[in-house]
């Protein structure tokens, strides 16, 4: 289920915030903020699609660049919200 | 002592004659700005220093000597000069903040080029839209963003070049050309093009409340406001390691992210990553930063990390805080005296000033949460809104406006006049944002006086989100407005009736947020979208937008037959 749950976020980050033809690899450590793939903008549409996926609603001070770093990141805050 | 000493003192002499002796402006009949910010340098005596330190989101460090920029951005001219640009054409620079586009920006210059400096994570309608605007004949970008221009490519039949400077001739498609500024041949010697002061420099587009972006013309001569500035509210000098966060898409990168430094011949740094506070604070302490220059987007995020981070780092380098974008509240200016030790002076300026014209300054009384006074050079005002007099009263609102005249004015947009004389009432340059003045000559924000929405200190504008939003499948009106938000001022928000058949829901929300974001650029798009049966209109059938954004602020919506028949 983890990994199910993790390949569907690396999935739609490739298909969402990459180009077509790019050239950058997408892992659970691949840096999506500080990397400059996701901006702190459109960490908004991506938090909104954690949040339809899985029913939750996070908070705005637990959605930091921090927590949205990294796939693995995202996977450790999804387990505050039970969802693993 | 502070570089402006006495602010009053300079305000009642000033004479922008100060700043053209200092930088010999004009001397040997050369007016080109990339002269200015690495030959001149050279020349008297300090290529060695460092002009350039550049960070990637690794950690990776590159340092650039002012010789380096010099022969680098020789290459560069020299390069475009043979791949047929000419002076007077414009060239678009379109990437992330590696050094290539720093220096890029002044090879292009020293060439005549006109400079189109567009944010990469503009969509790419957002970018065809500019690059159609000013006929663009040549882009600058690298093998991340070349996809964008590869698909509107067609569409641009002025674009006749498109050069990747990351690419060594591989994943190039055909018409396309590979350029390594650092594996090409050096060019020791380059003679800037000789352009007169009046010479177009740099054009940047800029958003606002009816029609497409436009885009507003600077000249050469713009150096001699943005020097003078540099040195007198920034406070930079030799000694100093100074930081601009800003992006040079957007004029603040270029005018203070460029311009002004290296004429100073500072040494700047650059932090190519997303924003960490952790990251930032490591940044200034690893480079002992001196002068930092960012926005109040990032310093209410600074804010939220709280004080004892702070702590962490030695920061104890920095002496000079300043910010620009959006009005920096007074809990700002507390916050970093509690956590910096020194207060951020807010300035204000706009794209189309091109250099600061209000501000706080070094050694004098800042009043937390005012934009400060005009800068030496500068006259400003209020203006009534009916009649565009001056208003003599302390503390009531009216528009800003500057008497035109100072050197980094822009001189028009590009190809729209009839929209560049709107801008003048009365012999006042009108800003477009309204504030107040205090009895001691302080200028007060109150807000912007039409409906463009400043997101984290950018502008956007509501008409090209629309637009936008309306070749969406679903969607079949819209409104876009500024709502507040604690961080960014204001976020966009969409109001949106659906097409028959369409079903409001997450799935739908999430579908339209990406669709903006993908075709103009992450700050367009909308951070939440309000499904409603319909918008309110005027008799005329025009969408009452201020009405809905009136609702987002909880302000009084007032008489609403008149907006009926706006």
């Amino acid at each position: 289920m983890t990994e199910d749950i993790k390949n569907l976020i690396i999935e739609y980050v490739k298909k969402e915030y990459l180009e077509e033809d790019a050239e950058e690899e997408v892992n659970e450590n691949t840096p999506l903020i500080s990397s400059g793939i996701v901006d702190s903008f459109s960490m908004v549409s991506l938090k909104t699609f954690l949040e339809k996926k899985f029913n939750i609603k996070i908070p705005d001070e637990k959605a930091t660049p921090e927590a949205f770093d990294t796939v693995n990141n995202i996977m450790n805050l999804l387990k505050e919200f039970n969802v693993t | 002592m502070s570089n402006i000493g006495s602010y009053d003192e300079r305000y009642s002499k000033f004479d922008w004659k100060i700043s053209i002796d200092e930088l010999e402006y004009g001397k040997n009949g050369m007016y080109n700005i990339g002269y200015y910010c690495s030959d001149r340098i050279v020349e008297k005596g300090f290529g060695d220093r460092i002009a350039l330190i550049w960070q990637g989101f690794k950690g990776d460090v590159k340092e650039f000597t002012y010789n380096d920029i010099r022969v680098y951005s020789n290459v560069i001219a020299k390069f475009l000069k043979d791949n047929g640009v000419k002076s007077g054409d414009r060239v678009c620079i379109f990437m992330d903040r590696i050094p290539e586009l720093y220096i890029t920006f002044v090879g292009i210059l020293k060439m005549g080029g006109i400079i189109q400096p567009l944010f990469s994570a503009f969509g790419e309608e957002a970018l065809f839209t500019r690059l159609d605007d000013a006929k663009t004949k040549a882009i600058i970008t690298t093998r991340k963003h070349a996809g964008k221009v590869r698909r509107i490519r067609e569409r641009l039949p002025a674009l006749e070049k498109v050069i990747v400077v990351d690419a060594e001739g591989q994943n190039l498609k055909p018409g396309e050309i590979a350029f390594n500024m650092e594996t090409s041949k050096p060019v020791d010697s380059f003679e800037s093009e000789k352009v007169g002061p009046e010479a177009p420099s740099v054009l940047h587009y800029t958003s606002g409340t009816t029609g497409k972006p436009k885009g507003a013309l600077h000249v050469h001569s713009s150096i001699i406001a943005q020097y003078l500035t540099a040195k007198w509210v920034l406070d930079i000098t030799t000694d100093d390691i100074y930081w601009c966060t800003a992006d040079p898409g957007w004029v603040t990168g270029t005018s203070y992210g460029i311009i002004g430094p290296w004429a100073c011949g500072v040494t700047q740094t650059v932090l190519d990553s997303g924003f960490s506070t952790e990251k930032w604070y490591q940044f200034i302490e690893k480079h002992k930063i001196t002068v930092w220059y960012t926005a109040p987007t990032a310093i209410r995020l600074l804010m939220k990390d709280g004080t004892n981070l702070v702590q962490k780092y030695d920061i104890s380098c920095l002496r000079h805080l300043i910010s620009v974008g959006e009005p920096l509240n007074a809990e700002g200016v507390i916050w970093s005296e509690k956590a910096f030790g020194k207060p951020f002076h807010d300035s204000y300026w706009q794209t189309e000033t091109g250099s600061i014209v209000i501000t706080n300054y070094p050694g004098m009384k800042v009043k937390p949460g005012s934009m400060g006074k005009p800068f030496p050079g500068i006259t400003a005002t209020v203006l009534d809104q009916k009649t565009f007099e001056p208003i003599k009263t302390p503390g009531k609102v009216g528009l800003i406006a500057l008497k035109p005249g100072w050197p980094s004015m822009f001189r028009a947009y590009w190809e729209n006049k009839e929209m560049y004389e709107s801008k003048f009432k009365n012999g006042w340059y009108i800003c477009g944002d309204r504030s107040s003045i205090d009895g001691d000559g302080y200028f007060w924000f109150v807000g912007r006086d039409d409906d463009v929405i400043n997101t984290g200190g950018h502008l956007v504008g509501p008409f090209e989100i629309e637009s936008a939003l309306l070749e969406h499948e679903a969607v079949a009106e819209s409104a876009a407005v500024g709502k507040p938000d604690a961080v960014n001022m204001e976020v966009v928000k969409a109001f949106v009736a659906l097409k028959p058949g369409y079903e409001a829901n997450a799935d739908l929300e999430l579908s339209i947020m990406n669709f903006i974001r993908k075709k103009l650029s992450p700050l367009a798009m909308p951070q939440e979208i309000e499904f409603v049966e319909s918008l309110p209109k005027t008799r005329s059938g025009k969408i009452m937008r201020r009405l809905l954004r009136a609702k987002e602020w909880g302000q009084e919506i007032g008489d609403v037959s008149t907006l009926e028949n706006d």
